[in-house]
């Protein structure tokens, strides 16, 4: 369970800081970290498991059948990723409550950032590949809400969108890679398809699942030529960045490719594709950094290269060189995002990132400086510091890898640590070194503690790692190299490998290569200048753009704003679909028996169909049209009766009633008449339209009922266990409140939102003082001088009593005759509507002792009880229970749990309809409706 | 019987596709209402006709299939729902825009 906890931890607390924020900043920094921490921890429990080489495993089971399992699984790998996600992590929630703006919604950021935090872990540690699947896109998408998140930045907004269409389009190709996977090894878990390695090569598939996999990591890490959305995300707030491009978003691609190596990798397809990308990458990228003058435009082309660099590593597809990548992995976690936290606190003192705008803050920010000083020259690779390391390892790997000729791949690497080690100066040199300069936009100055902590903490890492590898990282790089390689790894962490190896040599050269390009800056960079380059942005938005006019036109030309012909174009589409559907098969003539014609029947069914049919013609007069609407309606009722569904006709009975009545009251604000606008032409399509679709679903009901049903409806099952399952003989109130009281459940909810949403939308015409302005003055219609009749006022008072009984009655009964908690609120909130309409709404309001909102409440309340009551007993959410219950002098009765829930329904019914009614008439109060404060008030009387 | 019902369901249709393709809120709300009946009668019957055999247990030979109709109850309350917000939204937008046109623009 715990594993799934740690997933869990981060999206749980995601709410918290949003809340915690009206506590202050420092509380929901707080909170945040204590959020990590304590994931953090669960993990670390998991550790000594982990590197004695066991897996921890998490199993629970959703759809068995579907291969839809929440599972997920700990190794080396998950390991060392979920640590640096939630280690790091807590670094940047350190880091962004001193770096972020008071104007910043602080909130906000620490929720989108648990968001994305808790997607990360969940694609680490998930077993089953669906389920990583849907953490996949969820980092996508939290992703976005944090490059966006100064939404006031036009670079930000587009940035975000940038980052998701391309990250967010690979997941899709992977998502279809995934599923060839699953398809070839007939499962979605990953530690069964890791084990299937011959199988999957084997396969035709093999190359199709690669490719769009490749994509998708490709995209994530930001692997040319997907790279470009990368140093446009920069526009995010820099903690963002530093999170994001130093430990996670974009190493997600390179777990992925770590964590399908064992299945994927050692085939010549791999290596050709994945090493090419990784080196051209990594060139590239670091040629391009070293022009950059935006020290985080910098920063994100070196990240683009590094994971060039790891991503080339793991596609040598040898068990060295993965090894090596995992320990790259490690060491740029530490000084990128010690470098990006550092270009923030000169972003933050200076004002500004340029770095020909920058040099000399060497003596004005020594502490800044030394952290810069230390990362940076990790990063270039000088001993004998962390990057040192791995560079040299990966170096030595390169001069052993034949690509195209022996030396070729060697001296491309060289090259690029060559513009590395220049691009890592020129952030020292151009920013720090040289002399303190007067025209900074700001005067820097070191940040207090809380600012520097978190990069000084890492630049400390990179010195530890870089002194004592074998002690610090080497046990983590085995349990990871171990899981991703599927062997056993031990590897020799050395800073000195003799004379004879290519790799000293091939670091030197790259070291002297890089002061070399650094000290030729001036002239390369005029050459750089004016060489034109292709510009990503521009090319990105030129292929988004046509998609964009296509998607638009197409939803015009679907729907324009008009919504008769959306609704013409959707009938027509409809039919003519069945019509196809329906001339492409055979045929057969019903055979089932029909029942005889029904005088009393056909005589309801002419008088029904008179009045539907009068509706068009006579609709231009609205209270007209209500009362044939309601003359169908009412009509349809004894239908139900006759066909055996006694439920139904009370349903219809009430509901109608309710409907009529509202839409009385809303009429009110409404014109009266309906002009007649619409030409002949018009009126005949329209005719023909509504005629084809009648026609149709004629058609289809007839046929449906002239046939026996294709497969045997469950309904026998219901019908055999309303008794003995669900204690009542009404087998459509057990289904109801008991068989599929979950749905009803379901419903009663969206009743009472319905019920809330027409509160808040009056609420909101109250306020608008343009829409009071027309109510006050909009003209009178005529009243009548006997608004609130004597006969009518006390013939409601005395059907109230009796109404209410019925109502108790029709509730009681319902488990086993027709009627039940719908029909019962519905009785009741007749009862009450007749008050109001008899006597007012302030009259009646004044005498109203419940609150409509708090009836919904209670309705939804004590239906979630009955069905929370269900836990007490060790059963799964409302499952009802029954029980016979002697008590004298009555009879021996039953008491259902399901009549708990059943009251539930009732209340909530009742609050609904109630506000619905409310809300209506504190409207019409505004019209000048003069409000009774006598129950026999009659405007002629006195 | 069952062709009488199958008239009345297309009628039903058809009366309210053809209000609800008019150009005002009022006649497209009641459009709706009629559509809702029809579709309510279409879930219905989709459990075939059945006279004297309402599904309550002990009370005759056979039954009327109760699982459409538990559907059918609970689509006319949600129906009524659905109405009374759409109700609300054309006054609002009666009253916020001084007309009950429901198209946009002048191209209807």
């Amino acid at each position: 369970m715990s594993l799934a906890l740690i997933v869990a931890l981060p999206f749980l607390g995601a709410a918290i800081p949003g809340v915690a924020i009206h506590a202050g900043r420092n509380a929901a920094a707080i909170l945040t970290g204590a959020i990590t921490a304590l994931a953090l921890l669960l993990l670390l429990s998991h550790a000594p498991a982990v590197l004695r080489g066991e897996l921890v495993q998490t199993r629970i089971d959703w759809l068995p059948a579907l291969g839809l399992n929440a599972t997920f699984f700990l190794d080396g790998l998950g390991l060392l990723f979920a640590g640096m996600i939630l280690g790091i992590g807590l670094l940047i929630i350190l880091y962004a409550r001193f770096y972020l703006a008071k104007s910043d919604p602080m909130g906000q950021f620490y929720s989108y950032l648990l968001l994305f935090q808790g997607a990360m872990v969940g694609i680490v540690l998930s077993d089953n590949i669906l389920l990583l699947l849907i953490f996949w896109e969820l980092t996508s998408l939290s992703s976005f809400l944090l490059i966006g998140y100064w939404k006031h930045l036009p670079e930000g907004r587009q940035g975000a969108r940038m980052a998701l269409a391309v990250t967010g389009g690979g997941g899709l190709a992977m998502i279809a890679g995934m599923l060839i996977l699953g398809n070839i090894t007939g499962s979605y878990d990953l530690t069964v398809i890791l084990q299937n390695k011959d199988l999957i090569q084997a396969s035709p598939w093999y190359l199709p699942a690669l490719i769009l996999i490749l994509l998708g990591a490709f995209t994530k890490s930001a692997q040319f030529p997907f790279h470009f959305w990368l140093p446009h995300a920069m526009a995010a707030p820099t903690p963002v960045s530093a999170y994001l491009h130093s430990a996670t978003m974009v190493k997600a691609g390179l777990f992925l490719m770590a964590r399908m190596w064992p299945v994927l990798a050692g085939t010549p397809e791999w290596f050709w594709i994945v090493a090419t990308t990784g080196l051209v990458t990594m060139v590239m990228a670091a040629k391009i950094a070293f022009f950059k003058d935006d020290l985080k435009a910098l920063l994100a082309f070196s990240t683009v290269s590094h994971l060039g660099l790891i991503t080339m590593l793991l596609g040598f597809g040898t068990k060295a060189a993965a090894t090596v990548a995992v320990f790259h992995i490690i060491n740029h976690a530490t000084f990128k995002a010690a470098l990006f936290m550092s270009a923030g606190i000169v972003d933050h003192e200076a004002h500004t990132r340029d770095l020909s705008r920058l040099g000399g803050l060497r003596t004005l920010m020594p502490i800044t400086f030394g952290i810069v000083t230390l990362a940076s020259l990790s990063m270039a690779g000088i001993p004998p510091l962390n990057g040192f390391l791995s560079k040299e390892l990966m170096l030595e790997e390169a001069a052993h890898t034949t690509w195209l000729t022996p030396w070729a791949m060697g001296l491309l690497a060289t090259i690029g640590a060559a513009f590395s080690v220049a691009y890592s100066f020129r952030f020292l040199a151009h920013g720090f070194l040289g002399p303190v300069r007067d025209d900074y936009p700001h005067k820097p100055h070191d940040p207090g503690f809380g600012l520097w902590a978190a990069p000084a903490f890492l630049a400390l890492l990179v010195v530890l790692i870089g002194l004592f590898p074998m002690l610090t990282a080497e046990w983590l790089v085995d349990v990871a190299a171990g899981a991703v390689t599927g062997e056993p790894v031990a590897v020799k962490i050395k800073h000195w490998h003799g004379l004879d190896t290519p790799a000293l040599w091939m670091s030197l050269a790259a070291i002297g290569g890089g002061l070399l390009l650094l000290g030729s800056y001036p002239r390369l960079r005029a050459i750089w200048d004016a060489a034109p380059r292709p510009e990503a942005k521009r090319i990105f938005d030129g292929l988004i753009e046509p998609l964009a006019t296509l998607a638009r036109s197409v939803t015009e030309g679907l729907h324009n704003g008009n919504f008769g012909r959306a609704l013409t174009l959707a009938v027509l589409t409809i039919a003519g679909v069945a019509l196809w559907a329906f001339l492409g098969g055979a045929h057969a003539a019903g055979t089932r028996a029909l029942l005889p014609i029904d005088p009393v029947v056909t005589g309801i069914w002419a008088v029904m169909l008179v009045a539907a049919a009068a509706t068009p013609f006579l609709h231009r007069n609205r209270v007209t049209a209500l009362l044939l609407t309601g003359i169908v309606g009412l009509l349809i009722a004894p239908l139900f009766v006759l066909f055996s569904a006694p439920d139904l006709a009370l349903t219809q009975i009430s509901v109608e009633v309710v409907t009529v009545l509202l839409m009385l009251l809303a009429l009110h604000f409404l014109p009266k008449e309906t002009p007649a606008e619409s030409p002949v032409p018009r009126r005949v399509r329209d005719a023909a339209v509504a005629g084809i679709a009648g026609l149709g679903i004629g058609g289809l009901a007839y046929a449906i009922m002239t046939r026996q049903p294709a497969f045997d409806p469950i309904s026998a099952f219901h019908l055999a266990q309303s008794k003995p399952g669900a204690g009542g003989t009404n087998a459509v109130n057990t289904i109801i409140v008991d068989f599929r009281g979950y749905d009803t459940y379901g419903e009663i909810i969206v009743l009472g939102i319905a019920a809330l949403v027409i509160f808040a939308l009056s609420e909101t015409l109250l306020r608008n003082p343009e829409v009071t302005r027309l109510l006050a003055t909009r003209p009178r219609d005529r009243e009548s001088g006997d608004r609130h009749p004597m006969m009518l006022v006390v013939a409601t008072r005395l059907l109230l009593p009796m109404a209410m009984l019925v109502g108790v009655y029709i509730y009681l009964r319902g488990h086993n005759m027709p009627g039940g908690g719908f029909v019962a609120g519905l009785v009741f909130a007749i009862a009450y509507l007749m008050q109001y309409m008899a006597s007012g709404y302030e009259w009646s309001h004044a005498r109203q002792r419940y609150d409509h909102h708090a009836l919904i409440g209670w309705g939804v309340l004590v239906a979630s009880l009955a069905g929370v009551g269900a836990w007490f007993f060790g059963l799964p959410f409302l499952t009802s229970g029954y029980e016979y219950v002697s008590l004298w002098p009555l009879e021996k009765f039953e008491l259902a749990t399901a009549a708990i829930f059943d009251l539930g329904v009732f209340l909530c019914v009742l609050g609904a309809v109630l506000l619905t009614l409310a809300s209506l008439s504190r409207l019409a109060l505004r019209t000048g409706e003069r409000a009774n404060t006598h129950a026999y008030d009659t405007e002629g009387g006195r | 019987m069952e062709a009488l019902v199958a008239i009345a369901i297309g009628v039903l249709t058809a009366v309210g596709l053809y209000l609800m393709l008019r150009l005002r809120t009022f006649p497209v709300i009641l459009g709706l209402t009629f559509l809702s009946y029809a579709v309510n009668l279409f879930i219905f019957v989709s459990g075939r006709l059945a006279e004297n055999a309402a599904p309550i247990i002990g009370s005759s030979e056979t039954y009327a299939d109760p699982l459409p109709q538990a559907l059918a109850l609970t689509a006319i309350v949600i129906s009524f729902g659905m109405t009374a917000v759409i109700m609300i939204m054309a006054i609002g937008g009666h009253l916020s825009s001084g007309h009950d046109r429901i198209d946009l623009g002048d191209d209807a």
